[in-house]
């Protein structure tokens, strides 16, 4: 019985946003479309199992010119569709695990803050600080630099530049959450700080964390691949902002290798905002749906 | 005595300095006595509850609990002691947290105090659901999904399901309506009877202290200024204060218009010179401007702190 308690524990709030999410048509789009995104880069080693930076083809082959390459060639003869699709693996990969790591992080940090308040708030609203007044990107550069540029230390320092929104967020939540009776009630109960964030807290905070992770998955996809498109990521891997980068003296002559590319990032990231958005409507308590 | 305090001061610091919410209270609540403690909004009740059940750190004085001091205590030896007294809230929509089903609100309390098995906890959680006059089905619901008074009654058992001594009751039914607040004050006269339990209840209306309490404090600007039984106070009120307190109630069989208490209640951060109650006070006198009038006992159980109250 306890078990199913635990379980359903947001679940009043979850249904009725669930259904206000599936009531906005933009949502559906954007989900669809992520979806079609995500299957095709799932799927990429049974669609293309062979290497995508490996040369199959005669350079230069326009879309549409050879129907086993229906998206063309590059200027090396690499086959762009089978870039586009591993690429999106390395995208959604890198947007996924750099927003987990993220905001995870942003949570602690931020919910320490915010709950305990004091000199504990006051130091790490410091350290939020300092990652704030850098310039974001100019740190995630930094940052690539200095390590090894692979797929993980990319994530790692993504997660970096982007944890101090979270915390920003998660501690403004805690401070006015904090105040409120049920957590008094639970305080004046014996409950522990762990449980009373966790269990208390937190299920009330997820709603704007939710909806900031979805915008932080589109950032994180487009710091990745800007990354790339400087040639400061894994040079070992194809992504959409490598594709871009390595095409891009040839704009006049084969525009259709940095906008194929360029039109997967617009969608995917669009895909991602609108969900946010609907997200932020379906989550939002004073949206009309809730109570 | 269950509960003393001793010279309790609370304290917050704010941009224009401290402020001194609740100001030296002294007080004391017997084994299965209720006690009310009446004031106008912002005079320091539920900040001195809250000091009480050390849910705010006291600035000055003692809190003792069955002997204990419950301010010096560590987190771990507080732990008991906290099983043993409890805490009605005001608001029933602000005090049950939204995300968990009833059921969860009040198995929570016996799974941190690691009370029964899975069996033993689902069966003290159903008894106390049927003592406040909720069904079990009631259980796996949320808590936006009852009325007002319903959630009062949630509260009630979770205030009630560690089976407490005291239960510091704020306000508990001050955002009810009329028709529910007499069934919430019943369910807890009620109760006390069935458990044992002793009150200290906090509110701002009279009629809800005199229906409840065997004693009366009157509080003014983070002071007690008054102390008596519950019928000596309604009988011959001593403070000018408590006066006014009660000839601001409506009463119909009095024709004539409730003389309001003139101005406001002063801020707590500025509290004036000599007696607090002074620029209110319809008695005040030079003396008053002065100096501040000592809590005394002018008849037998029945203190005052004014210059001017003759037994």
């Amino acid at each position: 019985m306890a078990a199913t308690v635990e379980t359903s524990g947001i679940a009043p709030v979850g249904r009725r946003a669930l259904r206000a999410f599936l009531r906005n048509p933009t949502a559906i789009v954007g989900s669809l479309f992520l979806a079609f995104v995500a299957m095709l880069s799932l799927m990429a080693p049974w669609l293309y199992p062979e290497d995508p930076l490996s040369m199959v083809a005669r350079p230069f082959l326009w879309p549409g010119q050879n129907p086993a390459f229906p998206l063309g060639t590059d200027s090396l003869g690499r086959d762009v569709t089978a870039g586009l699709v591993w690429g999106g693996r390395i995208s959604l990969a890198v947007g996924l695990a750099a927003t987990c790591l993220g905001v995870s992080f942003g949570i602690v940090v931020g919910s320490t803050a915010g709950y305990f308040g004091g000199r504990i708030d006051n130091l790490l609203v410091r350290l939020i600080e300092i990652f704030q007044t850098l310039p974001s990107f100019l740190l995630l550069v930094v940052l690539v630099a200095i390590a090894q540029p692979t797929i993980e230390t990319v994530t790692f320092a993504i997660a970096i530049v982007t944890w101090p929104t979270v915390a920003r967020l998660v501690r403004a939540e805690f401070r006015t959450l904090r105040e409120r009776d049920f957590v008094t009630a639970a305080r004046a109960l014996g409950f522990g700080h762990i449980r009373i964030v966790m269990l208390e807290i937190l299920p009330n905070a997820l709603p704007p964390i939710i909806v900031t992770a979805s915008v932080l998955v589109a950032t994180a996809i487009l710091m990745e691949s800007a990354l790339s498109f400087l040639g400061l990521s894994d040079p070992n891997l194809v992504s959409w902002g490598s594709m871009i980068g390595s095409s891009r003296e040839l704009l006049r002559s084969a525009w259709y290798l940095s906008a194929i590319p360029g039109i997967a990032i617009v969608c995917t990231v669009l895909s991602i905002n609108l969900i946010g958005d609907a997200l932020n409507d379906a989550l939002n308590p004073r949206s009309p749906g809730i109570e | 005595m269950l509960l003393e305090t001793h010279d309790l001061h609370v304290r917050f610091s704010t941009q224009n300095g401290a402020l001194h919410a609740v100001d030296g209270v002294s007080l004391g609540v017997g084994r299965g006595e209720s006690v009310g403690l009446v004031g106008e909004s912002g005079c320091g009740k539920s900040t001195l509850a809250k000091a009480v059940l050390r849910l705010l750190p006291v600035a000055a004085g003692r809190v003792l609990f069955d002997g204990q001091d419950v301010g010096t205590l560590s987190a771990r030896d507080l732990q008991p002691l906290r099983r043993r007294m409890q805490i009605v809230f005001q608001d029933p929509f602000g005090s049950l947290n939204p995300r968990h089903t009833v059921e969860s609100i009040l198995t929570a309390p016996l799974v941190v105090h690691g009370l029964g098995d899975r069996q033993e906890r689902r069966r003290r959680v159903e008894e106390i659901v049927g003592q406040v006059g909720l069904s079990s089905s009631a259980l796996s619901r949320y808590p936006h999904e009852f009325s007002g008074g319903q959630r009062q009654r949630i509260g009630i058992a979770r205030a009630l399901i560690l089976k407490p001594d005291l239960v510091i009751c704020d306000e508990p039914v001050s955002a009810l309506d009329l028709s529910i607040q007499a069934q919430i004050l019943n369910l807890l006269v009620g109760m006390k009877r069935a458990l044992g339990l002793s009150y200290l209840f906090i509110s701002h209306d009279l009629s809800v202290v005199r229906f409840i309490s065997d004693r009366v404090l009157v509080m003014y600007l983070g002071r007690i200024v008054e102390s008596a039984a519950g019928d000596d106070l309604w009988q011959a009120p001593l403070h000018p204060y408590t006066r006014a307190l009660m000839q601001a109630v409506p009463d119909p069989a009095r024709r004539r218009q409730a003389p309001a208490l003139s101005g406001d209640l002063p801020s707590p951060e500025n509290v004036p010179p000599g007696c607090r109650f002074h620029p209110r006070c319809p008695l005040a006198t030079e003396i008053c401007r002065r100096q501040d009038p000592a809590f005394r006992e002018l008849r037998p159980q029945h203190a005052v702190a004014c210059h001017h109250a003759e037994a």
